[in-house]
């Protein structure tokens, strides 16, 4: 893997969800790209796609209710959408891994940490148990698990939260992916461990040159890590830019509203700024652009067209009508 | 056997059942668990064929003299034995009583039987359960202990056991003597699955904020019994009493079979099923008709249990 | 592990005592005269009134009556029928059929009832699904008896002639199966239900969805993860049913004319052989505490969580 290869490309994906109270437009268009040893974080409130994307790219997108209704998923150019069940199955794990919220839910009660480590190793590389299991230790030890040597063999309701998502990790690892996948990793943790857990995501990603994409909605935990940010809303991609270019200039009024409601240590005693309103259902997308009714600088056109995303400077996107405008406002 | 503490499916549900969805969020009609619960039901087929069934069993019980223009006690030994024909729907007995009558007059016995059982168990069990669950700890310990004790013993068993003990073989107990007897007698082997369920529906409750929050206000234990724990524990009770209902008729029928139940002059299903024991391998018209009436009633009873349960479960909506 | 155990054990402790003590009570202290009927038509001659007097404790009060009667029990003494033959005796050569008749049932019931749950929870819905739901619930409703009413007439000689009316003295597995299906077709339902629910609702399970994500093959997925989950509430229940089918079978033991346990107790219960009833019930509760304590530590061994507690 050479510096900087485009590993995968998210293309004008659009998936619906069919349910009995009508089609749910999950994903509009998304498309962002991850090149080897780079950080994408996907910042999104709930419901703005931005889990449904990964699970797309993954193939583990519940079908149905979901379907895939257009866009391409390129993983080192080939486009996973039109390959063959077998060959999915092949890059899950070993190509692309995944890491999800809620460890103690993800991993499976009845078996030890050591067996759903080593069940990638036996099943997958053909490895003898005795080797499969000196490997399982070797990646509780990368993921830092104190004792890993006893600890292989413990079930995950014995670990801590934050060990029970290092063991997760260690999982992720066995196959030597090229991408990770992390679906909100740190969210249901303690904020002391939400740190060490990203600090060791980043070492891990230096060094194997793997690509991270980072699925959140905390924008705190965005600014330490990632190298670029998506911002989602409503099953599209509203910006996407260099981490510092975002957090200097947002260029979306979204974006903009979301960096303003942080609380800010310098302006006490000031009201802590909101965004009106809800996020649409995705049942009943507004018109135009999705974001308009809760839009400071809404005007008509936003509730007629569609503002697609176009580049306003180089490697950034927006895609606002007026994108120029709120980058020089928030300069300002 | 039809085991009635089987049929009623456990106390597995309950944690599931004993939420109540109070969201009613926006300019919509508030959503009740109830309000959905009614409409998903009005819906399905099988629930609403069960309902029809039921109601007309009931009618039958209440007025059998609409369906049937014989009497129960209609004899004619000449046509004894024979099978059903255009003058007698369902044949004769051994004894030559017309045995589509004497079923339509068995309705009576075998839904009071049902009803009283359920109303019984249900409310005792409850009862003990939510102390149980309310209290825990020792009380708890006690409660289900005891509750244990009568859950060890196997029902049909048990029935046999107190109801021949309570009626040494060769007397003769009057017919309200024996119904009771044999409605306490189910009452007393089932209350402990009654109890269950209530108990972990009362402990799933517990947990509920308002009801910690009426607690922190002081509110009185009887309140927060009846007006906080009691409207979210009530419904997998309701589904296991829809389907002890008919467990319990099946129960009452067994009981009969061995002799140890309602008997004459009392006519149950179960009466005519124990009096044929004896003839029905040659004829079994005598049998099989009563035997169909029971099962027909049985199923009805679980099928709008089981549409009630998957009504009132929040997961499946 | 050990503090579970020992808990559990704890527990059933007194649950055994009060359970005998009442089946005790209910059959020796219940007023009315214990020997009627025992003689003929006449009443008894003192003598043998005082001999069982003395043989049974009765003159002791109702609690030493009891600890006296377990005492003689646990020295394998279970007493004898008024005529002098040994309960424990009888009680030996019926138990092993009723137990036969109950394994029989318990392994049909799990080998159709898993099966018609794994297909049509893994499947979803569709043809195979209403079929079963259907059937499920018709063989919930009906109550045993008829079942193995149903069953022999369609089977012996009235209908396709495949098997006898009645079994033999010794019944073999065999001769067995037919009643093992009717006492099992309540339970064989209640497991088919059971594992399908079991089976739809860890299928949407994060655990599996991570195994997927993993790369694992389909098989492994449902064959080791998904089945290694779903199991346990079914298990446990295949337990606990057969403690409580060997109780449940007087009935069909009846259609069946089967030599078991029923049918040394129904003798016993018109007789008013009490020493007969009272030792079968202690036996049938014995064995129910005892399989429900192995269902406990079996579902220690399946689900890890439990262990720690």
């Amino acid at each position: 893997m050479s510096d900087n290869e485009l590993l995968l490309e998210v293309e004008d994906l659009h998936v619906e969800f069919r349910t009995a109270d009508g089609v749910a437009n999950v994903l509009n268009g998304v498309g962002y790209s991850v090149h080897a040893g780079e950080t994408l974080a996907v910042l999104g409130e709930s419901g703005s796609g931005k889990s449904v994307t990964a699970q797309t790219v993954m193939g583990i997108l519940d079908m149905p209710p979901g379907v895939i209704t257009g866009g391409a998923v390129r993983w080192r150019g080939e486009d996973l959408l039109t390959a063959s069940d077998e060959r999915r199955r092949e890059v899950r794990g070993s190509e692309i891994a995944m890491i999800f919220q809620d460890a103690l839910s993800a991993l499976n009660p009845v078996f030890t940490v050591g067996f759903q480590i080593e069940e990638q190793l036996t099943v997958r590389l053909g490895m003898s148990k005795k080797d499969a299991r000196k490997r399982a230790i070797e990646l509780l030890d990368i993921v830092r698990i104190p004792a890993a040597d006893r600890r292989v063999k413990d079930y995950p309701h014995q670990f801590s939260g934050g060990m029970r998502q290092r063991a997760m990790i260690a999982m992720s690892l066995a196959l030597d992916p090229d991408l990770l996948i992390a679906d909100e990793p740190t969210t249901a943790l303690d904020v002391t461990v939400q740190a060490q857990i990203m600090d060791l995501l980043r070492e891990i990603q230096e060094e194997r040159k793997m690509g991270l994409v980072l699925i959140t909605h905390d924008l705190a935990v965005v600014a330490e890590v990632a190298d670029r940010i998506a911002v989602m809303y409503a099953g599209r991609i509203v910006e996407q830019a260099d981490v510092t270019e975002l957090f200097r200039a947002p260029a979306h009024p979204y974006t903009a509203a979301l960096m303003d409601s942080l609380p800010r240590l310098d302006l006490k005693g000031q009201t802590l700024e909101t965004i009106k309103g809800l996020p649409p259902s995705l049942l009943d997308i507004p018109p135009g652009c999705a974001f308009h009714p809760r839009c400071k600088r809404a005007e008509a056109r936003c509730s007629e067209e569609v503002p697609p995303p176009h580049a306003i400077g180089f490697g950034r996107t927006s895609a606002c009508h007026f994108a120029e405008e709120v980058v020089v406002n928030s300069r300002a | 056997m039809t085991d009635p503490n089987l049929v009623g499916g456990g106390g597995a549900d309950a944690a599931q059942l004993s939420r109540v969805d109070d969201s009613g969020t926006g300019p919509q009609k508030p959503r009740s668990l109830w309000g959905d619960a009614w409409r998903q039901l009005r819906r399905k087929p099988a629930v609403v064929a069960s309902a029809v069934i039921i109601l007309v069993i009931v009618l039958i019980a209440i007025a059998p003299g609409l369906f049937s223009s014989r009497d129960a006690g209609f004899s004619d030994l000449t046509h004894a034995n024979e099978g059903p024909s255009g003058d007698a729907w369902f044949g004769y007995d051994n004894q030559g009583a017309d045995v589509y009558a004497r079923t339509i007059y068995g309705t009576r016995a075998s839904l009071l039987v049902g009803v009283f059982s359920t109303l019984l168990t249900v409310l005792f069990g409850s009862l003990v359960g939510i102390f149980a669950g309310y209290y825990g700890r020792f009380i708890d310990s006690l409660l289900s202990r005891f509750g244990d004790i009568f859950a060890g013993l196997p029902f049909v068993l048990g029935a046999i056991v107190i109801l021949t003990t309570f009626n040494a073989p060769g007397s003769n107990p009057g017919a309200v003597t024996i119904i009771v007897q044999v409605v306490c007698s189910i009452a007393v082997l089932s209350w402990p699955v009654a109890m269950r369920i209530m108990r972990s529906a009362t402990l799933v409750a517990k947990q509920l904020d308002y009801v910690k929050a009426a607690r922190g206000l002081g509110a009185s234990t009887p309140r927060i019994i009846f007006r906080h724990l009691l409207p979210n524990t009530i419904a997998p009770v309701l589904v296991y009493a829809t389907i002890a209902l008919g467990a319990f008729i099946g129960a009452e029928a067994t009981l009969a079979y061995l002799g140890i139940g309602v008997r004459a002059p009392v006519i149950s299903w179960g009466v005519m099923i124990s009096d044929s024991r004896d003839y029905f391998r040659a004829d079994p018209h005598m049998l099989l008709f009563p035997g169909a009436f029971v099962t027909l009633t049985v199923l009805a009873f679980v099928m709008l249990g089981d549409g009630i349960r998957d009504a009132l479960d929040p997961k499946s909506r | 592990m050990i503090r579970y155990v020992l808990r559990r054990l704890l527990q059933l402790i007194p649950v055994f005592f009060g359970t005998t003590f009442l089946i005790y009570v209910l059959v020796w202290a219940v007023p009315g005269d214990p020997f009627s009927g025992k003689c003929g038509q006449a009443a008894c001659p003192q003598a043998y009134i005082a001999q069982m007097t003395e043989k049974f404790n009765l003159d002791d009060n109702i609690f030493v009556q009891y600890f006296k009667y377990l005492g003689s029990l646990f020295t394998g003494d279970w007493g004898e029928t008024f005529n002098g033959t040994s309960v424990g005796e009888l009680i030996g050569t019926s138990y092993p059929i009723t137990l036969r008749l109950a394994v029989i049932a318990v392994v049909i019931e799990a080998l159709i009832g898993l099966t018609a749950g794994v297909l049509t929870g893994l499947r979803g819905k569709g043809f195979l699904d209403n079929l079963v739901l259907v059937s499920t619930t018709f063989l919930i409703s009906l109550p045993v008896f008829v079942t193995a009413i149903v069953l022999q007439l369609a089977l012996g000689s009235n209908g396709l002639g495949l098997i006898e009316a009645s079994v033999s003295d010794n019944p073999s597995v065999g001769e067995l199966i037919v009643p093992g299906i009717a006492l099992g077709s309540l339970s064989m339902a209640y497991v088919a239900r059971l594992s399908r629910t079991s089976i739809a609702e860890n299928r949407r399970a994060d655990y599996v969805r991570t195994a997927i994500a993993k790369g694992q093959p389909n098989s492994r997925v449902v064959g080791v993860h998904l089945l290694r989950n779903s199991v346990i509430p079914v298990l446990t229940f295949l337990g606990t049913d057969l403690g409580a089918l060997m109780g449940g079978a007087i009935v069909t033991e009846g259609v069946f004319n089967i030599n078991g346990l029923g049918g040394l107790i129904f003798r016993g219960i018109q007789n008013r052989e009490s020493a007969t009833v009272v030792g079968v019930v202690v036996l049938l509760v014995l064995v129910y505490l005892l399989m429900s304590l192995i269902v406990d530590l079996l579902y220690a061994v399946l689900d890890p969580r439990i262990r720690y507690d």
